[in-house]
Protein backbone atom coordinates (compact mmCIF):
# COMPACT_ATOMS: atom_id res chain seq x y z
CA UNK A 1 0.00 0.00 0.00
CA UNK A 2 1.07 3.37 -0.85
CA UNK A 3 0.62 6.83 0.63
CA UNK A 4 1.25 9.89 -1.97
CA UNK A 5 3.41 12.95 -0.90
CA UNK A 6 2.64 16.07 -2.67
CA UNK A 7 6.07 17.18 -3.83
CA UNK A 8 8.40 15.87 -5.79
CA UNK A 9 11.82 13.92 -4.71
CA UNK A 10 13.84 16.73 -6.83
CA UNK A 11 12.50 19.72 -7.84
CA UNK A 12 11.92 20.35 -11.06
CA UNK A 13 10.76 24.13 -12.16
CA UNK A 14 11.72 24.61 -15.80
CA UNK A 15 11.10 28.29 -17.78
CA UNK A 16 11.87 26.91 -21.25
CA UNK A 17 10.20 24.67 -23.11
CA UNK A 18 11.82 22.28 -25.59
CA UNK A 19 10.19 19.59 -27.23
CA UNK A 20 12.89 18.02 -29.00
CA UNK A 21 14.21 17.61 -25.63
CA UNK A 22 11.25 16.71 -24.43
CA UNK A 23 10.66 13.50 -26.71
CA UNK A 24 15.03 12.54 -25.85
CA UNK A 25 13.35 12.36 -22.12
CA UNK A 26 10.25 10.98 -22.29
CA UNK A 27 12.77 7.66 -23.09
CA UNK A 28 13.31 7.66 -19.31
CA UNK A 29 9.83 7.81 -18.66
CA UNK A 30 8.53 4.41 -20.96
CA UNK A 31 11.62 3.82 -22.98
CA UNK A 32 13.68 0.22 -22.67
CA UNK A 33 15.69 1.39 -19.57
CA UNK A 34 13.60 3.99 -18.40
CA UNK A 35 11.37 4.32 -14.78
CA UNK A 36 8.63 2.52 -15.61
CA UNK A 37 10.53 -0.06 -16.10
CA UNK A 38 12.75 0.53 -13.17
CA UNK A 39 9.53 0.85 -11.01
CA UNK A 40 7.60 -2.48 -11.92
CA UNK A 41 10.75 -4.28 -11.89
CA UNK A 42 11.67 -4.11 -8.35
CA UNK A 43 8.25 -4.32 -7.49
CA UNK A 44 7.19 -7.22 -9.00
CA UNK A 45 10.49 -9.37 -7.90
CA UNK A 46 10.59 -8.95 -4.62
CA UNK A 47 7.96 -11.57 -3.90
CA UNK A 48 10.11 -14.26 -4.75
CA UNK A 49 13.14 -12.83 -2.59
CA UNK A 50 14.57 -14.98 -0.01
CA UNK A 51 15.64 -13.29 2.96
CA UNK A 52 13.75 -10.07 3.77
CA UNK A 53 16.96 -7.56 3.20
CA UNK A 54 16.51 -8.18 -0.35
CA UNK A 55 12.48 -7.88 -0.57
CA UNK A 56 12.90 -4.44 1.45
CA UNK A 57 15.57 -2.86 -0.75
CA UNK A 58 13.46 -4.34 -3.89
CA UNK A 59 10.73 -2.54 -1.84
CA UNK A 60 12.01 0.56 -0.93
CA UNK A 61 14.09 1.67 -4.23
CA UNK A 62 10.97 0.27 -6.42
CA UNK A 63 9.24 3.20 -4.32
CA UNK A 64 11.89 5.09 -4.80
CA UNK A 65 11.90 4.58 -8.93
CA UNK A 66 7.66 5.93 -8.56
CA UNK A 67 9.07 9.27 -7.61
CA UNK A 68 11.57 9.04 -10.18
CA UNK A 69 8.96 8.56 -13.03
CA UNK A 70 6.92 11.43 -11.46
CA UNK A 71 10.33 13.31 -12.16
CA UNK A 72 10.74 12.52 -15.56
CA UNK A 73 6.91 13.18 -16.59
CA UNK A 74 7.11 16.33 -14.37
CA UNK A 75 10.38 17.36 -16.80
CA UNK A 76 8.51 16.48 -20.17
CA UNK A 77 4.77 18.61 -19.22
CA UNK A 78 6.75 21.54 -18.26
CA UNK A 79 9.10 20.72 -21.66
CA UNK A 80 5.88 20.91 -23.83
CA UNK A 81 3.81 23.53 -22.07
CA UNK A 82 2.83 26.62 -23.99
CA UNK A 83 4.22 25.33 -27.13
CA UNK A 84 3.38 27.38 -30.35
CA UNK A 85 2.10 24.89 -33.96
CA UNK A 86 5.26 26.03 -35.17
CA UNK A 87 7.47 25.22 -32.54
CA UNK A 88 5.65 21.48 -32.50
CA UNK A 89 6.24 21.03 -36.39
CA UNK A 90 9.58 22.41 -36.56
CA UNK A 91 10.79 20.38 -33.31
CA UNK A 92 10.07 16.73 -34.88
CA UNK A 93 7.08 16.33 -32.25
CA UNK A 94 4.27 16.18 -34.67
CA UNK A 95 4.29 12.50 -35.05
CA UNK A 96 3.97 12.26 -30.76
CA UNK A 97 1.69 15.36 -30.88
CA UNK A 98 -0.62 13.97 -33.14
CA UNK A 99 -1.78 10.69 -30.74
CA UNK A 100 -1.23 12.59 -27.73
CA UNK A 101 -1.17 16.14 -27.88
CA UNK A 102 1.04 17.18 -25.23
CA UNK A 103 -0.49 13.95 -22.84
CA UNK A 104 2.32 12.18 -21.17
CA UNK A 105 2.35 8.67 -22.12
CA UNK A 106 4.84 6.00 -21.87
CA UNK A 107 7.10 5.56 -25.17
CA UNK A 108 10.67 5.17 -25.74
CA UNK A 109 12.68 8.49 -28.21
CA UNK A 110 11.88 6.34 -31.23
CA UNK A 111 8.43 6.05 -30.55
CA UNK A 112 8.41 2.77 -29.44
CA UNK A 113 5.58 2.03 -26.92
CA UNK A 114 6.28 0.18 -23.25
CA UNK A 115 6.50 -2.52 -23.24
CA UNK A 116 6.57 -5.22 -20.27
CA UNK A 117 9.18 -7.13 -21.93
CA UNK A 118 11.54 -4.06 -21.17
CA UNK A 119 12.30 -6.26 -17.90
CA UNK A 120 11.61 -9.50 -16.73
CA UNK A 121 10.87 -10.94 -13.41
CA UNK A 122 12.57 -14.38 -13.17
CA UNK A 123 11.41 -16.12 -10.21
CA UNK A 124 15.10 -16.77 -9.30
CA UNK A 125 16.39 -13.71 -7.16
CA UNK A 126 20.33 -14.21 -8.40
CA UNK A 127 19.03 -14.34 -11.77
CA UNK A 128 16.62 -11.13 -10.71
CA UNK A 129 19.24 -9.29 -9.26
CA UNK A 130 22.45 -9.68 -11.85
CA UNK A 131 19.19 -8.05 -14.13
CA UNK A 132 18.80 -4.94 -11.73
CA UNK A 133 22.61 -4.26 -10.91
CA UNK A 134 22.61 -3.93 -14.85
CA UNK A 135 19.17 -1.86 -15.15
CA UNK A 136 20.67 0.55 -13.05
CA UNK A 137 23.60 0.98 -15.02
CA UNK A 138 21.73 1.01 -18.33
CA UNK A 139 20.03 3.84 -16.75
CA UNK A 140 22.72 5.70 -15.25
CA UNK A 141 24.15 5.35 -19.58
CA UNK A 142 20.98 6.67 -21.17
CA UNK A 143 21.15 9.85 -18.50
CA UNK A 144 24.45 10.35 -19.18
CA UNK A 145 23.46 10.44 -22.94
CA UNK A 146 20.92 12.78 -22.19
CA UNK A 147 23.34 15.17 -20.12
CA UNK A 148 25.82 15.18 -23.67
CA UNK A 149 22.21 16.43 -25.73
CA UNK A 150 20.87 18.89 -22.90
CA UNK A 151 22.21 22.70 -22.35
CA UNK A 152 19.62 23.93 -20.01
CA UNK A 153 21.04 24.13 -16.02
CA UNK A 154 17.07 23.86 -15.28
CA UNK A 155 16.92 20.17 -17.31
CA UNK A 156 19.92 18.95 -16.25
CA UNK A 157 20.09 19.93 -12.75
CA UNK A 158 16.80 16.99 -11.82
CA UNK A 159 18.63 14.78 -14.86
CA UNK A 160 21.94 14.89 -13.02
CA UNK A 161 20.13 14.07 -9.80
CA UNK A 162 18.36 11.46 -11.26
CA UNK A 163 21.50 10.12 -12.79
CA UNK A 164 23.36 9.95 -9.39
CA UNK A 165 20.64 7.89 -7.46
CA UNK A 166 21.46 4.70 -10.40
CA UNK A 167 24.63 5.14 -8.64
CA UNK A 168 23.05 4.34 -5.12
CA UNK A 169 20.68 1.90 -6.52
CA UNK A 170 23.42 -0.08 -8.14
CA UNK A 171 25.77 -0.36 -5.05
CA UNK A 172 22.68 -1.44 -2.61
CA UNK A 173 21.97 -4.14 -5.34
CA UNK A 174 25.37 -5.42 -5.40
CA UNK A 175 24.96 -5.53 -0.96
CA UNK A 176 21.64 -7.27 -1.83
CA UNK A 177 23.42 -9.63 -4.08
CA UNK A 178 26.11 -10.62 -1.60
CA UNK A 179 23.97 -11.20 1.19
CA UNK A 180 21.95 -13.60 -1.14
CA UNK A 181 24.91 -15.33 -2.21
CA UNK A 182 26.25 -15.55 1.35
CA UNK A 183 23.61 -17.47 2.96
CA UNK A 184 23.00 -20.02 -0.13
CA UNK A 185 22.87 -23.83 0.72
CA UNK A 186 26.39 -24.89 0.71
CA UNK A 187 25.71 -28.12 -1.59
CA UNK A 188 24.53 -25.24 -4.25
CA UNK A 189 28.00 -24.82 -5.95
CA UNK A 190 26.41 -23.06 -9.02
CA UNK A 191 24.00 -20.63 -7.28
CA UNK A 192 20.94 -22.11 -8.42
CA UNK A 193 17.40 -20.76 -7.42
CA UNK A 194 17.41 -20.41 -4.01
CA UNK A 195 13.68 -19.27 -4.20
CA UNK A 196 12.76 -22.56 -5.81
CA UNK A 197 15.00 -25.59 -6.63
CA UNK A 198 17.51 -25.14 -3.18
CA UNK A 199 15.76 -23.14 -0.81
CA UNK A 200 18.29 -21.03 1.72
CA UNK A 201 18.77 -21.38 5.23
CA UNK A 202 19.26 -18.32 6.44
CA UNK A 203 15.54 -16.87 5.31
CA UNK A 204 12.10 -15.27 7.24
CA UNK A 205 10.29 -18.21 8.72
CA UNK A 206 10.81 -16.90 12.50
CA UNK B 1 -1.99 32.64 6.05
CA UNK B 2 1.67 32.94 6.60
CA UNK B 3 1.94 36.31 8.49
CA UNK B 4 3.55 34.47 11.83
CA UNK B 5 5.66 31.79 9.72
CA UNK B 6 9.48 32.89 10.29
CA UNK B 7 10.51 30.68 6.97
CA UNK B 8 8.81 31.61 3.13
CA UNK B 9 7.28 28.67 1.50
CA UNK B 10 10.36 27.88 -0.97
CA UNK B 11 12.77 27.91 2.26
CA UNK B 12 10.14 25.46 3.96
CA UNK B 13 9.58 23.38 1.29
CA UNK B 14 13.44 23.01 0.36
CA UNK B 15 14.15 22.18 4.19
CA UNK B 16 11.48 19.48 3.74
CA UNK B 17 13.21 18.10 0.46
CA UNK B 18 16.65 18.37 1.77
CA UNK B 19 15.78 16.33 5.23
CA UNK B 20 13.32 13.67 3.65
CA UNK B 21 16.29 13.24 0.79
CA UNK B 22 18.58 12.31 4.16
CA UNK B 23 15.67 9.98 4.96
CA UNK B 24 14.99 8.46 1.76
CA UNK B 25 19.02 7.56 1.20
CA UNK B 26 19.67 6.18 4.85
CA UNK B 27 16.64 4.05 4.61
CA UNK B 28 18.31 2.13 1.36
CA UNK B 29 21.68 2.38 3.32
CA UNK B 30 19.52 0.32 6.10
CA UNK B 31 17.97 -1.87 4.30
CA UNK B 32 21.55 -3.65 3.53
CA UNK B 33 22.73 -2.57 6.98
CA UNK B 34 20.07 -3.05 9.13
CA UNK B 35 22.48 -3.14 12.42
CA UNK B 36 24.36 -0.06 11.81
CA UNK B 37 23.44 1.81 15.12
CA UNK B 38 25.55 5.39 13.63
CA UNK B 39 23.04 5.62 10.59
CA UNK B 40 20.13 4.26 12.63
CA UNK B 41 20.53 7.85 14.95
CA UNK B 42 20.82 9.58 11.75
CA UNK B 43 17.53 8.30 10.61
CA UNK B 44 16.16 8.88 13.88
CA UNK B 45 17.70 12.72 13.58
CA UNK B 46 16.34 13.08 9.90
CA UNK B 47 12.79 11.81 10.92
CA UNK B 48 12.16 13.70 13.65
CA UNK B 49 13.45 17.31 11.53
CA UNK B 50 11.25 16.05 8.45
CA UNK B 51 8.19 15.56 10.57
CA UNK B 52 7.60 18.88 11.94
CA UNK B 53 8.51 20.57 9.10
CA UNK B 54 5.51 18.70 7.49
CA UNK B 55 3.81 19.60 10.33
CA UNK B 56 4.86 23.13 9.78
CA UNK B 57 4.48 23.27 6.31
CA UNK B 58 1.02 22.02 6.59
CA UNK B 59 -0.02 24.65 8.89
CA UNK B 60 1.40 27.93 7.18
CA UNK B 61 0.85 26.27 3.57
CA UNK B 62 -0.93 23.58 3.23
CA UNK B 63 -0.63 19.69 3.44
CA UNK B 64 1.98 18.21 1.75
CA UNK B 65 1.07 14.52 3.51
CA UNK B 66 -2.93 12.84 3.67
CA UNK B 67 -1.08 12.87 7.55
CA UNK B 68 -0.81 16.35 8.07
CA UNK B 69 -4.25 17.02 6.04
CA UNK B 70 -5.73 18.65 8.68
CA UNK B 71 -3.44 20.45 10.44
CA UNK B 72 -4.02 24.11 8.53
CA UNK B 73 -7.51 24.98 10.55
CA UNK B 74 -9.17 25.97 7.23
CA UNK B 75 -12.29 25.57 6.23
CA UNK B 76 -12.01 24.02 2.51
CA UNK B 77 -9.57 20.89 1.42
CA UNK B 78 -5.86 22.44 0.78
CA UNK B 79 -4.72 18.96 -0.19
CA UNK B 80 -6.43 19.32 -3.66
CA UNK B 81 -6.66 23.69 -3.68
CA UNK B 82 -3.11 23.88 -3.01
CA UNK B 83 -1.01 23.52 -6.45
CA UNK B 84 0.43 20.11 -7.71
CA UNK B 85 4.34 18.92 -7.84
CA UNK B 86 4.63 19.12 -11.44
CA UNK B 87 2.75 22.15 -12.45
CA UNK B 88 6.27 23.45 -10.98
CA UNK B 89 4.98 26.48 -8.97
CA UNK B 90 6.69 25.81 -5.89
Amino acid sequence: MWNYEKRLQYPVHIKTPNAKIAKVILSQYGGPDGEMGASMRYLSQRFAMPNRIAMGTLNDIGTEELGHLEMVSAIVHQLTRNLSMEEIEKSGFADYYVDHTVGIWPQAAGGIPFNACEFQSKGDPITDLFEDMAAEQKARTTYDNILRLVDDPDVRDPIRFLRAREIVHFQRFGEVLRSVQETLDSRNFYAFNPSFDMPCKASCKD
Amino acid sequence: MNKNCKYSREQLLNTINEVSFAVDDIKLYLDTHPEDEKALDFFRDKVMVRNEALKEYAAQYGPLTIDTGDDACSRQWDWVMQPWPWEGVW
